[in-house]
């Protein structure tokens, strides 16, 4: 059963395209740049949001996140993507803005001490889940809540990985955590997040059924 | 990791237990695991009903996760990244 959420790319470098894209614009032709950055423009700003968790100041960090990339263009090493390099640029712009709007929450400095003893919820069926059902802006919604719900580190790992597709080793570097410490605390995200947003749909379930005559 | 709970004398039969399955999941739906681990994690997703069930749960939540259509950009965002980003090109040739 192949169960990968995420196609992983053949390798982990920077693609030719990608590479000449980026010669040119250090060349000077500036304007290419946005054809580097409008397929990433979604997940850029989705994961400025899913950190600060309002539109305005993930718009503000996306665009920061672009303008620095683009001046640091040439520090770009080229032993990964530019889509990863970028996605840290933006995951560092957003925590920064955080600290900046006092809202680190202990839970960011927290040292993860149980990462393994976590224990799901128990579920006699998926089917028990009305997700098929769900209005498609409510199941956003509650991913939303889902999301927000994890403490930090989890959130982070999770936004990377399962959101804006990143690799394990892609996500360890953007966070400068190990490869084993992301895979643990991926595990945990992962049963966590499934549980905030069963916790979530039940809590408010949509009208589903017809009433019974 | 992911030790055998049990061993089964005689038939050299190796079950998981939940608790080494469940620490096993997200390395499974990544498909980073070891062959041997995934043959004994089938085996015990096809005997144990609440194990299956955890496994498909959190495998579809992580695809609803994943499917960028579910959030919009904000109107004009697009437009207002390409304006900023023209200021600083002028910039650079002025």
């Amino acid at each position: 059963m192949q169960k990968t959420l995420v196609s992983e790319p053949e390798n982990d470098c920077i693609l030719d395209g990608e590479r000449e894209l980026i010669a040119e614009i250090l060349a000077g032709n500036n304007e290419r740049y946005y054809e580097l950055i409008a397929p990433l423009e979604r997940r850029v700003y989705y994961t400025a949001y899913a950190i600060l968790r309002t539109r305005a100041d993930a718009e503000e960090v996306a665009q920061e996140a672009f303008l620095k990339a683009f001046r640091g263009l040439r520090s770009f090493r080229g032993d990964a993507k530019f889509s990863s390099w970028l996605l840290s640029i933006v995951m560092n712009e957003a925590r920064m803005r955080l600290r900046q709007r006092r809202e680190v929450s202990l839970e960011l400095l927290k040292s993860p001490d149980h990462e393994n003893e976590y224990t799901p919820i128990e579920l006699a069926d998926w089917r028990e889940i009305p997700v098929e059902a769900l209005a498609q802006k409510e199941l956003a919604a509650h991913l939303e809540e889902a999301l927000a719900a994890l403490p930090a580190i989890y959130r982070e790992v999770l936004i990377l990985r399962d959101i804006d597709g990143l690799n394990i080793a892609e996500t360890s570097d953007a966070l400068e955590i190990s490869v084993p410490a992301v895979k643990t605390r991926l595990l945990r995200a992962r049963l966590m997040v499934r549980d905030y947003f069963l916790l979530r749909s039940w809590a408010r379930p949509p009208v589903l059924r017809k009433a019974q005559p | 990791m992911g030790q055998a709970s049990s061993v089964t004398k005689g038939t050299a039969m190796i079950t998981l237990s939940c608790e080494a399955v469940r620490r096993e999941i997200s390395n499974y739906l990544d498909d980073d695991i070891s062959p041997r681990m995934r043959r004994l994690l089938e085996a015990h997703l096809e005997q144990c009903r609440k194990c299956a069930v955890l496994l498909d749960s959190t495998h579809n939540v992580l695809v609803l996760l994943a499917d960028e259509q579910r959030f919009e950009l904000p109107a004009g965002f697009s437009i207002r990244v390409r304006q900023m980003l023209a200021e600083e090109f002028q910039k650079g040739k002025s």
